[in-house]
């Protein structure tokens, strides 16, 4: 019993800092700020999620695993807001988007 | 009637973060939580509980498997040589029209595969996508009509 917890923390371990690197990976390679949101809001949350469900895991105490499930779901809240609140800003202050973008319906709508 | 279901919610959550699960804990969290709504008051409406509860698991299941699916489609893209990305921002025709039905619709098509939610016009009856794949709108429309906002609907109409 103990050492299958060992092995599924593990890779939960594992595979959450995969996507953080992933995270990382497109911020660096994507072109504007509107493709990066999409690698750091998504990427990024599920890979902190993994990790936080790994750390409850590890820790062997029911308290402690809901209290990392907790901040898994209070992450899953606030991420989208960030997101949200960064792209419509940068639109707003008239950031591009990316010369391969083939539509933008938010500035015909403010023009 | 919704006050209750939130109410329970707030109750495990205190006794999530407050780190100790007995029963005494639960009350005063369930305390905490009604005083809590009590500020806030003012959703009310009918549809019992049980089957409403029901819709909104299977709203938070379908989340979860679109989450993961998410982060994968992003794990693919970023990790080919030459990316295919054809970006760009388009209207969403909006059927719900609540402010929290609003949030909780842009809050999930920003956590779903390949769009994120930048904007919502004036008159709220249209919100703004971010896609990273613009090269069937339609479709892309049709997918967050028929998954997310018709389970929005079915769960809190």
């Amino acid at each position: 019993m103990n050492a299958l917890i060992t092995i599924i923390t593990a890779l939960l371990i594992l595979s959450g800092s995969a996507f953080a690197l992933i995270a990382a990976i497109g911020l660096n390679r994507l072109p504007d700020l509107f493709t990066r949101m999409h690698a750091a809001s998504k990427a990024g949350t599920v890979g902190s999620g993994l990790l936080l469900l790994a750390a409850g895991l590890h820790a062997d105490d029911f308290a402690i695993l809901v209290r990392a499930v907790a901040g898994f779901v209070f992450f899953v809240l606030t991420a989208p807001i960030s997101a949200h609140l960064v792209a419509m800003a940068a639109h707003k202050v008239g950031y591009k988007l990316d010369s391969r973008s083939v539509i933008d319906e938010l500035a015909e709508d403010a023009s | 009637m919704t006050a209750f279901t939130i109410n329970v919610i707030f109750a495990v959550f205190w006794v999530a973060v407050s780190g100790s699960a007995s029963l005494l804990n639960l009350m005063l969290g369930f305390l905490v939580g009604a005083m809590s709504l009590g500020l806030i008051r003012e959703q009310a409406n009918g549809t019992s509980y049980l089957r409403r509860i029901g819709r909104i698991l299977s709203l938070i299941l379908l989340f979860f498997k679109e989450l993961s699916l998410s982060a994968w489609r992003v794990a693919v893209l970023v990790t080919r040589p030459n990316m295919q990305l054809k970006p760009g921002i388009f209207a969403f025709p909006l059927t719900v029209d609540r402010d929290f039905e609003i949030t909780l619709l842009a809050n999930l098509i920003t956590l779903t595969p390949g769009t994120l939610s930048v904007d919502v016009s004036k008159d709220r009856k249209r919100l703004f996508v971010h896609a990273l794949d613009c090269s069937d709108v339609e479709a892309a429309k049709r997918d967050i009509a028929e998954g997310f906002e018709r389970k929005i609907l079915e769960a809190f109409r």
